[in-house]
C-alpha cells in the first residue's frame, strides 16, 4: 500500500473509533443532565441515583472521547498536510472555534461537576453539567460545519494569486449556515440520542429482570431507577428515530442536488430512471464495482420520492453521472507526480466503492430500525409496572445496545467514503468555472514516508484496541454492580460526598459519583 | 499591529498558556514516584490536579487549532516534518488521560499502581514530546523550498529538540513542586518545597539556555531584556522559596516561563519554521498565513470568546482554591464559593 492508502485507513480507523465515544457523550450527556434536573426539581432519590449511575458511565466514556479526539486535531497536519494547506483559509478557523468555544466549556465545567458535589450550591452545580453538555453540542456543530464544507463548499472563491490556487473564505455566515451542515448536525444529534436511549433500555431491562429473578422487591427505590431508565430510554429512542428519519430525508434531498453520484451509488442505480425505484436488497458481483452487474429487489417510485418528494421525477443513474463527471473534472488525474504521486495521469474513478455505499446506507437505516423496534418492545413489556423475564427479549435488548453505534459508524462511513474520489466535493450550485474541488489523492502529506504512517497506524490501532478492552470491561463491571454499594446494601440517599473526601480511600466510594483522586 | 502579527502573538500566548497550566499537572504527575511514596500522598497529589488537567489540556488543542486556523502553512510544514515525535507525544497524552479516570476503578492496589505509573510515564512522554517539537522548530527543521522535510523520520530531531525537551520537563517538575507546595498542606507541602528549593536553580538552566540560543541567533535588544527578566525571575523564585512564600515563588517561576517564552517567540518573529537547509526556505508568518478576512473573523471570535473562557477558568481555580490535606474532615467543612 502507498502512503495514501495507509493514511486513509488510519483516518478511517481513528475517526470511526472516536465516533464510538462521541454519540454516547452527546446523547448520554443530555439525558444525565435531564436526570440531574429532575432530581434538583423533585428531590426524589431515584433521580439522584440515576444521575449518579448513568453519570459515571458518561464519564468513563467521556475521557476516552477526549483522548481520541486529541489525535483527530493533529491528524490533518500529520498525514494530510496538502489538504490542510488547501483548505486552511476555511477549515482551520472552524476547528479553532470549536476548541475555543466548545472544548473549554466542556472540559472546565465537567471538572467542576465531577468535583463540585457538595461543594458548590446545588443549582450552580446543575448548571455546570448543562454547560458541559452544551459544550458537547456546540463542538458537534462546529466540527460538522467543517465536515459539511468539504461535502458542499460554500462561502468561498478561488484565489489563483500566488504559486497555488486556494479557496479564500469570503462569507463565514454562509459556511456556518450551510444547509448541508444544518441537516447533518441535526441528524447527528438525534442519532446520538438513539445511542443513549438504547443503552438505558438495554441495561435497565437487564437489571429489572435480574432483580425480579433474585426476588428483590418491585417497590424500592432501586426498582424505580431501572424502571424509569427503561421508560425514559424507550421514549427517547422512539422519538429520536422519528427525528432521525426526518432529518435523514432532508439530508438525502440535499445530497441529490449536491452529490448525486453518492446517492445513486448508494442505490446501485445504474441507468437514469423516471420514476426511479428504491433498492431493498442487491446481489451478484456487487463487489466488482461494476454497476451493471448488480441486480436488486426494488420498490418502484420510492427513490424518486426520496430525492424529489414525488413518485415520478427522473433520478440520474451512475453511468450517466460518471460520464458527466469525467467530462467536467477530467477523465484522468493531472499528470503531475509532485502533487498526485503515483496517481498522476491515471484515470479517475468517480464512482465510490459500490458495496460500501450501498450496504453502509442500509445498515445505518436498518440498525436504527432495529433499535426503534427494541425500544417499542421495551415500552410495551414494561407497561403498567410489568417486568419482562423473557430471556430473548431482555438479552436481545442488551445486545441491541450496539445497534445504534453501528448505525452511527456506518452513517459516517457512507458520508465519507461516498465522497470519494474527492476530499472537497465540487459544489454544483455554482458555475463550473468557479467550482472548488480537491482530490483525496492530492491531499496526503508528500514528505511523510509509508514507514512512518505504518508505524503510527499500527501503534494507534494497538493502543486503541487495548483501551477498548479495558473500557468495555470497566463499563460491564460497573453495570453488573449496579447501584448498590459493595456490600449489597442500597445506596444511601442524600447528597453524595465530594470526591475530595479524604477519609474515603480509593474505591471504597465507588458508588459515589465522583472520582476519588 | 497588522493581523498576522496579532495572530503570531495569539499563538505565542496560547502555547505559553498551555506550558504554564499543563506544566504544573505534568510536573505533579512526574513527581508521583518521588513525592508520592505513600498512597495517601499520591492520592493528595492527584486530587490537586484532578479537576484541572482536562481544562489545561484544551490549551494545547486550542494552540494547535490556532496554528491551523491562522497559519495553515506552519501547521502543514511543522507536523509532517516531526511526524513520529508528534505521534509519540499523542500516545503519551492518550494513555495519561485514560489513566486519570481509570485508576480508581478497582480495589486492587496493583491496578492503582499500574495506572499511576501510566500517568507519570504518559505525562513525561508528552512533556518531552512537546518540548522536542517546540525546541526543534524554534532552531530550525530540515525543510526544502516546498516546506517538505528532507532526510529520515528523525531528521528534525537534533540537539535543539533535546534541549527543548529537557527544558520543558525540568520546568514542569519544579512548577509541579511549587504547585503542590501551594495547594497542599502537611508533610507533602514541606517536601515539595524542599525539592523546589534544591532543584529550581538547576531546572531553570535548560530553558534559559534555549531562550538564550534563540536570542543569540535571531534576537533583538528587546529579547535581551526579556531574557534578563527570565534569569532574574529564577533568583526571585529561589529567594521566595527560602522565605516560605509559596505564592510568590510560584508567581516568580511563572514569570520565568513567560519571559523565556516571550524571548523565544519574540526573537523568532516573523519566522515560524526556520529551515536548516537554506535561510531562503524559512517559513514566515506572511507565507503561512490565511487571508485577512479569515483573520478578522478569528479576531472577533477570540475577542469575544477568550475573555469568557479566561473568566470561567479563573473561577474554577477559585472554587478549588483551598489547600488540600490528608486529614479527614478538614477541608470538608469549608465549602468554597
Ligand atoms: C458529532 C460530533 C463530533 C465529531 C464528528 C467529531 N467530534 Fe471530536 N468530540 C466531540 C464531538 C465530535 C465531543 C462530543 O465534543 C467530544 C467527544 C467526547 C468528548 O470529550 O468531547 C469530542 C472530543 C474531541 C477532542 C478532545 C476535546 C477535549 O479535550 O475536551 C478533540 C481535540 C476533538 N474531538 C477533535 C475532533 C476532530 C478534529 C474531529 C474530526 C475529524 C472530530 N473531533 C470529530
Ligand atoms: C466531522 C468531522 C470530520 C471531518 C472534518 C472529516 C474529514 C475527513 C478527511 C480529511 C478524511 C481524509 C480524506 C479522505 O479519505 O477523504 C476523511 C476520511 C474518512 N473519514 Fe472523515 N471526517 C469527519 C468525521 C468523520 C467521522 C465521525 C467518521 C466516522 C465515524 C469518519 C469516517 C471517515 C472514514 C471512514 C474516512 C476514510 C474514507 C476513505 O478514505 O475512503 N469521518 N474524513
Ligand atoms: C431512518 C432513516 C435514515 C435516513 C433516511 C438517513 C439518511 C442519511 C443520509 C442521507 C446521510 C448522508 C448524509 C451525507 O452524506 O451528506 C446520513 C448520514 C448519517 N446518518 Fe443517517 N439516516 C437514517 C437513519 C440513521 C440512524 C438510525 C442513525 C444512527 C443512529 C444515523 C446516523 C447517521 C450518521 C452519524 C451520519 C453521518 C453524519 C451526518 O451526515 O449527519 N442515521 N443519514
Amino acid at each position: 500500500m502507498d502512503v495514501l492508502d495507509i493514511a486513509r485507513w488510519q483516518f478511517g480507523i481513528t475517526t470511526v473509533y472516536h465516533f464510538l465515544m462521541v454519540p454516547l457523550t452527546i446523547g448520554l450527556g443530555i439525558l444525565v443532565a435531564v436526570m440531574h434536573t429532575m432530581w434538583v426539581r423533585t428531590d426524589k432519590p431515584e433521580w439522584l441515583r440515576m444521575t449518579r449511575f448513568w453519570g459515571r458511565i458518561y464519564l468513563i466514556n467521556f475521557v476516552l472521547g477526549v483522548a481520541t479526539g486529541l489525535v483527530q486535531e493533529f491528524q490533518f497536519g500529520l498525514a494530510w498536510s496538502e489538504y490542510s494547506r488547501f483548505v486552511g483559509d476555511v477549515f482551520g478557523s472552524l476547528l479553532a472555534m470549536e476548541a475555543l468555544l466548545a472544548f473549554f466549556l466542556e472540559s472546565t465545567f465537567l471538572g467542576l461537576w465531577i468535583f463540585g458535589w457538595g461543594r458548590i450550591p446545588k443549582k450552580v452545580h446543575l448548571a455546570a453539567l448543562w454547560a458541559a453538555v452544551i459544550g458537547s453540542i456546540v463542538s458537534a456543530y462546529f466540527i460538522i460545519a467543517a465536515n459539511s464544507w468539504m461535502q458542499h463548499p460554500v462561502g468561498v472563491t478561488m484565489d489563483s494569486s500566488g504559486d497555488t490556487a486556494k479557496p479564500r473564505l469570503t462569507d463565514i455566515a454562509a459556511v456556518l449556515t450551510n444547509n448541508t451542515a444544518l441537516a447533518a448536525f441535526s441528524h447527528a444529534i438525534v442519532a446520538a440520542l438513539m445511542v443513549a436511549g438504547a443503552l438505558l433500555v438495554g441495561i435497565g431491562l437487564w437489571q429489572l429482570r435480574r432483580r425480579k429473578l433474585a426476588g428483590q422487591p418491585a417497590t424500592d427505590v432501586d426498582h424505580q431507577v431501572w424502571r424509569r431508565s427503561v421508560r425514559l430510554g424507550g421514549w427517547v429512542s422512539l422519538a429520536a428515530f422519528l427525528a432521525v428519519a426526518l432529518t435523514g430525508d432532508w439530508q438525502g434531498k440535499l445530497m441529490y442536488q449536491q452529490q448525486p453520484l453518492k446517492m445513486s451509488s448508494a442505490e446501485a442505480l445504474c441507468e437514469t430512471e423516471a420514476p426511479a425505484s428504491f433498492s431493498i436488497f442487491a446481489w451478484n458481483k456487487l463487489g466488482s464495482n461494476e454497476c451493471d452487474d448488480v441486480h436488486s429487489i426494488t420498490v418502484p417510485g420510492l427513490l424518486s420520492f426520496l430525492a424529489h418528494s414525488d413518485f415520478s421525477t427522473a433520478v440520474p443513474g451512475v453511468n450517466e453521472l460518471q460520464d458527466h463527471y469525467s467530462e467536467v473534472y477530467g477523465a484522468t488525474y493531472p499528470d503531475d507526480p509532485a502533487r498526485f504521486g503515483n496517481k498522476a495521469g491515471e484515470p479517475v474513478d468517480y464512482q465510490p466503492v459500490l458495496a460500501v455505499t450501498y450496504w453502509s446506507f442500509r445498515l445505518m437505516i436498518g440498525m436504527g430500525a432495529v433499535s426503534a423496534g427494541v425500544a417499542a418492545y421495551a415500552l410495551w413489556a414494561t407497561r403498567r409496572g410489568r417486568v419482562p423475564v423473557s430471556r430473548i427479549g431482555v438479552y436481545g435488548s442488551l445486545l441491541a445496545v450496539g445497534a445504534p453505534f453501528v448505525a452511527n459508524a456506518t452513517g459516517w462511513i457512507f458520508t465519507e467514503m461516498g465522497r470519494q474520489p474527492f476530499v472537497v466535493v465540487p459544489n454544483p450550485d455554482v458555475p463550473v468555472a468557479e467550482q472548488i474541488w480537491f482530490f483525496t489523492a492530492q491531499a496526503v502529506s508528500p514528505g511523510v514516508s509509508a514507514g512512518e504512517v505504518w508505524t503510527s497506524l499500527i501503534a494507534l490501532t494497538a493502543v486503541y484496541g487495548a483501551l477498548a478492552v479495558v473500557e468495555v470491561g470497566l463499563i460491564a463491571r460497573f453495570v453488573r454492580r449496579g447501584i448498590t454499594t459493595g456490600d449489597g446494601t442500597p445506596t444511601p440517599t442524600g447528597t453524595p460526598d465530594g470526591p475530595d473526601r479524604a477519609d474515603s480511600p480509593d474505591g471504597a466510594a465507588d458508588d459515589v459519583l465522583s472520582f476519588a483522586y | 499591529m497588522d493581523l498576522q502579527t496579532l495572530w503570531f502573538a495569539a499563538v505565542a500566548v496560547l502555547w505559553t498558556g498551555f506550558l504554564l497550566l499543563e506544566g504544573f499537572d505534568f510536573g505533579v504527575a512526574a513527581l508521583l514516584p518521588v513525592l508520592g511514596r505513600r498512597p495517601a500522598d499520591r492520592h493528595l497529589m492527584l486530587r490537586s490536579i484532578g479537576p484541572l488537567w482536562d481544562g489545561n489540556e484544551v490549551w494545547l488543542i486550542t494552540a494547535a487549532g490556532a496554528v491551523f486556523a491562522a497559519f495553515p502553512g506552519w501547521y502543514a510544514t511543522w507536523l509532517p516534518a516531526l511526524y513520529l515525535p508528534f505521534v509519540i507525544m499523542l500516545l503519551g497524552l492518550i494513555v495519561r488521560a485514560v489513566a486519570f479516570e481509570w485508576r480508581h476503578s478497582s480495589h486492587d492496589p496493583r491496578w492503582d499502581a499500574t495506572w499511576t505509573h501510566v500517568i507519570t510515564g504518559g505525562s513525561l512522554v508528552a512533556a518531552l514530546g512537546v518540548g522536542a517539537a517546540l525546541g526543534a522548530t524554534t532552531l530550525g527543521l530540515p525543510i526544502d523550498g516546498d516546506g517538505i522535510r528532507v532526510g529520515g523520520s528523525f531528521a528534525g530531531v537534533g540537539w535543539s529538540a533535546v534541549l527543548g525537551a529537557v527544558a520543558v520537563v525540568a520546568f514542569a517538575v519544579v512548577h509541579g513542586a511549587l504547585f503542590l507546595a501551594l495547594k497542599t498542606d502537611g508533610d507533602l507541602r514541606l517536601r515539595a518545597r524542599a525539592l523546589a528549593l534544591r532543584w529550581s536553580p538547576v531546572a531553570a538552566l535548560p530553558l534559559l539556555a534555549w531562550a538564550g540560543v534563540v536570542h543569540l541567533r535571531y534576537g533583538t535588544p528587546v529579547t535581551a531584556v526579556l531574557w534578563l527578566v527570565a534569569a532574574l525571575a529564577v533568583v526571585v523564585t529561589w529567594t521566595r522559596i527560602r522565605l516560605d512564600r509559596e505564592g510568590q515563588a510560584f508567581a516568580g517561576w511563572a514569570v520565568m516561563l513567560l519571559a523565556s517564552s516571550a524571548t523565544i517567540f519574540g526573537a523568532a518573529y516573523p519566522v515560524v519554521v526556520p529551515s536548516t537547509i537554506d535561510g531562503a526556505f524559512d517559513v514566515t508568518i506572511a507565507d503561512a498565513s490565511v487571508s485577512d478576512y479569515t483573520l478578522t473573523v478569528m479576531t472577533w471570535v477570540a475577542a469575544v470568546g477568550l475573555p469568557v473562557v479566561l473568566g470561567y477558568q479563573a473561577w474554577t481555580y477559585w472554587v478549588f482554591r483551598k489547600r488540600l490535606t490528608a486529614e479527614p474532615q478538614h477541608e470538608q467543612a469549608e465549602v468554597a464559593v
